[in-house]
C-alpha cells in the first residue's frame, strides 16, 4: 500500500516539469523531458568532452570510495577507543567538538594549499564529510554495548583485548554499520562540491558545473539524477547488509 | 572448594561526594558442594556482594579467598548467571555456551563438542543452531547456566537469575536447578530477594540486613529434606522465622 502511494508524487511532478517546460519555453531554465532521458539513456556517449556520464560516475566513485576508506580506517579504531576508554574521550572530545561544525567544503582553500589541486586535496575533503557520522557513531555504539555482556565475558575468563574484540565491536557493529551508511551519504554529497574546487578536469560535480558554462541544461540535470540514483543504490546496499547482518539487534528485545 | 568471605566491607562515593557504606563487615564460609541463599531487602547489598565475589568489583577492604587463596579479579573458578538476559545476540546458542572455551584458546571442534554436553546437561541439547531471541527466558538462562558450566568452574554464583521468569517457569527452574546442583556437585552461592525460594533451595541462608548490609542471621535449611515440600512444617517454620528477620520483627 505504501509503495503505490509513494510513486503517485514523482510521477505528478515529471508531469508538472514536463508542462512548465514546454510553457516556459527555455531549455536554459528549464529542459523538457526529451532532452534529458536521452543523456541518461546513452551513459556511455561522451559530454562535451569531458567523457560519458559513466565515466564521470566512475571517477567520482573511486575519489569517494578513497575518501570515505581513510575516514573509516581512522575513525573506527579511535571511536572505539573513545567510547572505551573515558580519558581517551576527554583527550579527544574538545577538539572534535570544535572541528565538527566545519562544513568539510570550509576545508577547500586549505586542502588545495596543502595537497595542491587534484585527487588527494578532494580526497581530504570527502574523508572530512565522512569522518564525522562514522567516529560520533562508532563512540555511540561502544557505549551503547550492555554492560552485562562485558561483565558476562570477563567472568568467562575474557581478556581486556578479548572483550574489545569479542563483544565489544560486534555489540556496536549495527550502529558503527549506521556510521558507515551516513559517512557515505555525506562522503557522496561533499565528492560533487569538492568536483568544483579549481584544477578539477573530471566527475559529477564537474561535468554539471562544466556544462553550466555551455548552458547545456539537459546534462547538468542528467548528472543530478545521476548522482541522486547512485546516492540511494549504495544507501539501498548498506540497508541490505544491515538487514542481513544485524537482525539481531532488531530482534532481541 | 572452600569460599571464605572475610571483614569484608563496601563503601560507594556517590556523584555528590557522599560515602555510602553498601556491605559492612561480611563474614562468610561456604563449605564444598553447599548450597546458599544470600536474601535481604532489595538495596541491602546482595548483588553487590556477589559481584564483588565474582571479581567485578574491588572490595573496600576484606578477602575472598578460595582454599585459601585471594581471589583479584575473576576467576575460572567462579561462574557467574546474572539476573537480566547476558548471552550475546548475535552469537548462536552454542557459540554463547563456548565462548569460555574460545577465549581460552580451544579449538573449534573441540569447544562445540564441550557446549554440546552442557547443553544437554541443560536439557537445550537440540538448540545450539538457534539465536537467544528465539527463545524463551527460561530457557536463555539455562544457556547461561550451560556457558557458566563449560569453563568448569568450582562454583556458581547465581544473581536472582528467575527473577524475570513467572511463576510457573521459575518453580520449574528452580527444580531443574536443584537437579543440576546434585548432578555437578558444584558449590552455588545464589541471590535472591524471594524468602520462599531460599528456603526452597538453600542448605543455609545468609539474612542480611537493610542498609549497610551485614549478616543478620544464618539459618540453616538442611534438616528439610530434598526435595522441600512447601507445605511441610519444618519448611512453613523456617520460612515464618526468615520473614520475620527480613521484616526485622525477630530483633534477638
Amino acid at each position: 500500500m505504501r509503495r503505490p502511494l509513494g510513486i503517485i508524487l514523482p510521477i505528478l511532478l515529471l508531469i508538472i516539469w514536463e508542462i512548465a517546460a514546454r510553457s516556459i519555453n527555455n531549455q536554459f531554465i528549464l529542459p523538457t523531458l526529451e532532452t534529458v532521458i536521452p543523456v541518461l539513456l546513452s551513459p556511455t556517449v561522451d559530454i562535451l568532452g569531458t567523457g560519458s556520464l559513466l565515466h564521470n560516475a566512475a571517477v567520482s566513485l573511486e575519489r569517494v570510495g578513497l575518501g570515505f576508506l581513510v575516514a573509516l580506517a581512522i575513525a573506527v579504531p579511535l571511536g572505539v577507543g573513545m567510547g572505551w576508554w573515558p580519558r581517551l574521550d576527554a583527550f579527544m572530545d574538545t577538539t572534535v567538538q570544535l572541528l565538527r561544525p566545519i562544513p568539510p567544503l570550509a576545508w577547500g582553500p586549505l586542502a588545495i594549499a596543502w595537497f595542491s589541486v587534484g585527487l588527494s586535496s578532494m580526497v581530504f575533503i570527502i574523508f572530512l564529510g565522512a569522518f564525522f557520522p562514522i567516529l560520533l557513531n562508532t563512540i555511540d555504539g561502544v557505549r551503547s554495548v550492555k554492560r552485562t555482556w562485558i561483565e558476562a565475558a570477563e567472568t568467562l575468563g575474557a581478556s581486556e583485548r578479548q572483550v574489545l574484540g569479542k563483544v565489544v565491536l560486534p555489540g556496536a557493529a549495527p550502529t558503527i554499520w549506521t556510521g558507515l551508511r551516513v559517512g557515505f551519504g555525506v562522503a557522496w554529497m561533499c565528492v560533487v562540491a569538492a568536483e568544483w574546487l579549481p584544477g578539477t578536469t573530471s566527475g559529477l560535480g564537474y561535468l554539471t558545473l562544466y556544462a553550466y558554462n555551455f548552458g547545456q541544461m539537459q546534462y547538468i540535470i542528467a548528472g543530478m539524477i545521476t548522482i541522486g540514483t547512485i546516492g540511494i543504490v549504495f544507501d539501498l546496499l548498506f540497508r541490505s547488509v544491515e538487514n542481513r547482518w544485524f537482525s539481531w539487534r532488531r530482534l532481541e528485545r | 572448594m572452600k569460599l571464605a568471605v572475610q571483614d569484608l566491607t563496601k563503601v560507594f562515593v556517590t556523584e555528590g561526594g557522599e560515602q555510602v557504606t553498601a556491605l559492612e563487615g561480611i563474614n562468610l564460609t561456604v563449605e564444598d558442594e553447599e548450597f546458599v541463599c544470600i536474601l535481604g531487602p532489595s538495596g541491602c547489598g546482595k548483588t553487590t556482594l556477589l559481584r564483588i565475589i565474582a571479581g567485578l568489583e574491588t572490595p573496600t577492604s576484606g578477602t575472598i579467598r578460595v582454599d585459601g587463596e585471594v581471589l583479584h579479579g575473576p576467576s575460572h573458578r567462579i561462574g557467574m548467571i546474572f539476573q537480566e538476559y547476558s548471552l550475546l545476540p548475535w552469537r548462536t546458542v552454542h557459540q554463547n555456551v563456548a565462548f569460555g572455551l574460545e577465549v581460552q584458546g580451544k579449538g573449534r571442534k573441540d569447544r562445540l563438542a564441550e557446549a554440546e554436553k552442557y547443553l544437554d546437561l541443560v536439557g537445550l541439547g537440540n538448540c545450539g543452531n538457534q539465536h537467544p531471541y528465539e527463545l524463551s527466558g527460561g530457557m536463555r538462562q539455562r544457556v547461561a547456566v550451560a556457558r557458566a558450566l563449560a569453563i568448569e568452574p568450582t562454583a556458581l554464583l547465581m544473581d536472582e537469575p528467575f527473577g524475570a521468569l513467572d511463576a510457573q517457569t521459575r518453580n520449574l527452574m528452580q527444580l531443574e536447578l536443584q537437579e543440576l546442583w546434585k548432578k555437578t556437585r558444584k558449590t552455588i552461592l545464589f541471590v535472591t530477594h524471594s524468602v520462599d525460594e531460599a528456603v526452597f533451595l538453600a542448605d543455609w541462608i545468609v539474612v542480611l540486613t537493610e542498609r549497610p548490609g551485614k549478616v543478620r542471621e544464618i539459618v540453616p535449611v538442611k534438616k528439610c529434606p530434598r526435595p522441600r515440600d512447601r507445605t511441610c512444617s519444618d519448611f512453613v517454620g523456617i520460612r515464618r522465622h526468615v520473614l520475620d528477620l527480613i521484616a526485622g520483627g525477630s530483633a534477638d
